[in-house]
């Protein structure tokens, strides 16, 4: 087993409609798309952002981009003008998934 | 026509000025365009109308015409902007005088694509059967209807083909969606039929990739960014589109910045829902079916899109008053930073209580402990050497607002030692303009494309 940080083979953006926030997850080498999908499941990302994300987490699979897409449901503090967060757009959301750690079997060690 | 050059002048109303003036001089485009609109810069722009008849619309895109009327001409560069905000009529009326100043009057031929503005029409059209209720939350429009500040239908890419197609090279809009203003010139340009789902999806793809400016060419970029060469002159991105609905993303040679496939992807799933299902005016465009390949330095290859047809509704985008908030923020300094900065909301948040004030909600933030990310930084770390306390109120009760504006500075010498950070004074009380999504049949709003002059 061997744990790793999302960072290590993904990058991400991030940005908001209303009091939803989106994260695109993408693979940095196609080949490590398989692992996104197995490992950062909407649960993990859900439990990732803990009492961030109010609402319940959506997950959509772009396997041609490599990509895998998150809608965070009521996680912007009411989003747009009215919230009062720092991060009202969810701006920093892709970082935030970056940090994540995934366990790789050994198996799967890359 | 084998290929036309659209190149993206600005991201948001309030971008890079330089960088619409570097897309008309530092190499060959065809079109230019510029999106200013925001979710909520309508409700701005009506406020201003209001005061002033003549204003409502981005004044910066009159500056910038000033400053790049006589490219445009010379090099027959045609133009579209939706900075017309509320004032489409009054935006070209100052881009005129400004043409016929600089003694381009005849030389230019500008458009306005106007209708989206129904604000008039709310209650009849609330009596007639259509909801309008909350695209996101459900709820019922007639809970806000008496507080509605501005209501604009977003239009697609067809009044704009139209002005194209009848010789306009300045195009003026109110509400028009940012992919619209990439997808109309190639329709143009190209003849595509309006029931060509692939070749609209391909243009709106197009449009979605370039909307933000240098969020595709290197700007907010998670790959290596301190990689990505001279961000300061970042080259904005321009799309060289084939009639076929195959495109080119790339930037003026010369220019900072970086366009890779990677670069490509990030901005594919900014602001993504389901991928599927891309809706705009124009098409259902289906992001599954994109496909990317590098094409040389910064340079991708775009192609294979398909898409679904348009739906029968077009979205509206409401904005009504909810209420009033204001943020301030203290700093406090080792030791115990965090500490400190906590104990001094507690009793601001006891003084708040005492006073017997109603908030909506009382928000509290260390900006450099847990502001963006709460707990998943990991909790109390070690003793930092200093911390803003930022602390954000909203309440129905406006005097709510205002009186907590006043209990910030008494924590200076009330509170906590080795505080500082007031010098801007009391924070301002902000009214809060709220977003409110919905849908209307396309039936029942028509665009009006009128020449101006």
């Amino acid at each position: 087993m061997k744990k790793i940080q999302l960072r290590e083979i993904a990058h991400a953006r991030s940005g908001d409609k209303g009091d939803t926030a989106n994260v695109g997850l993408i693979a940095l080498n196609p080949k490590h798309y398989p692992l996104l999908v197995q490992y950062v499941t909407a649960d993990r990302v859900k439990q990732h952002f803990g009492s961030i994300c109010r609402g319940k987490v959506e997950r959509f699979e772009l396997p041609n981009l490599g990509a895998l897409n998150f809608l965070l449901h009521e996680s912007l503090g009411g989003g747009g003008t009215v919230s009062l967060k720092t991060d009202a757009q969810g701006k920093t959301y892709a970082a935030a998934l970056l940090r994540m750690t995934i366990e790789l079997p050994d198996s799967q060690l890359l | 026509m084998k290929s036309i050059r659209i190149a993206a002048g600005q991201g948001f109303w309030g971008d890079w000025l330089e960088a619409p003036v570097h897309q008309v001089r530092r190499g060959p485009i065809d079109f230019l365009m510029m999106d200013y609109l925001a979710e909520v810069t309508m409700s701005i722009m009506m406020k201003q109308r209001l005061k002033n008849p003549e204003a409502g619309y981005a004044r910066d895109f009159v500056d910038l015409m000033r400053e790049i009327l006589p490219d445009i001409v010379k090099k027959n560069i045609r133009v579209l902007a939706n900075a017309g905000g509320v004032n489409p009529h009054g935006c070209a009326k100052a881009v005129k005088a400004v043409a016929d100043k600089l003694g381009l009057g005849t030389k230019v031929k500008i458009a306005v694509v106007h209708g989206d503005n129904i604000i008039d029409r709310i209650p009849e059209l609330l009596k007639s059967g259509h909801h309008l209720n909350n695209l996101d939350t459900g709820g019922s429009a007639e809970q806000v209807a008496a507080k509605i500040q501005s209501a604009n239908v977003y239009f697609g890419a067809r009044p704009m083909v139209e002005a194209l197609d009848q010789g306009a090279n300045i195009i003026i809009t109110g509400r028009v969606t940012d992919t619209g203003l990439t997808l109309a010139p190639m329709i143009h340009s190209f003849g595509w039929s309006f029931d060509d789902w692939d070749k609209m999806s391909a243009g709106t793809i197009a449009g979605h990739i370039i909307e933000c400016g240098a969020q595709c060419s290197g700007g907010n970029c998670s790959v290596n960014w301190s990689e990505i060469p001279r961000l300061d002159d970042v080259g904005f991105p321009i799309v060289e589109a084939h009639a076929d609905g195959s495109f080119f993303v790339t930037k003026h040679e010369g220019t900072g910045g970086r366009i890779t496939v990677q670069t490509v992807k990030e901005q594919l799933v900014y602001e993504m829902g389901d991928p599927k299902s891309y809706i705009t005016p124009d098409c259902v465009a289906d992001f599954t079916s994109i496909q990317l390949e590098d094409a040389g330095k910064d340079r991708v290859r775009v192609h294979s899109i398909k898409g679904r047809p348009a739906t029968e509704l077009y979205k509206v985008s409401m904005s009504y008053l909810d209420g009033y908030k204001a943020v301030g923020t203290l700093v406090y300094t080792w030791p115990e930073a965090e500490q400190k900065a906590r104990a001094a909301f507690g009793m601001l948040k006891r003084r708040l209580d005492a006073l017997g004030l109603k908030f909506d909600e009382v928000l509290c933030e260390l900006v450099g402990v847990d502001a963006c990310w709460a707990e998943m930084t990991g909790g109390e770390g070690q003793d930092i050497p200093e911390v803003t306390l930022r602390v954000g109120v909203r309440s129905h009760d406006e005097r709510a607002v205002e009186r907590f504006t006043k209990e910030l500075a008494p924590l200076i010498l009330n509170g906590p030692p080795s505080v500082t950070g007031f010098a801007g004074g009391r924070p301002a009380v902000q009214q809060i303009v709220a977003y409110w999504p919905a849908l209307i049949a396309k039936s029942v709003v028509s665009p009006i494309m009128e020449f101006v002059g």
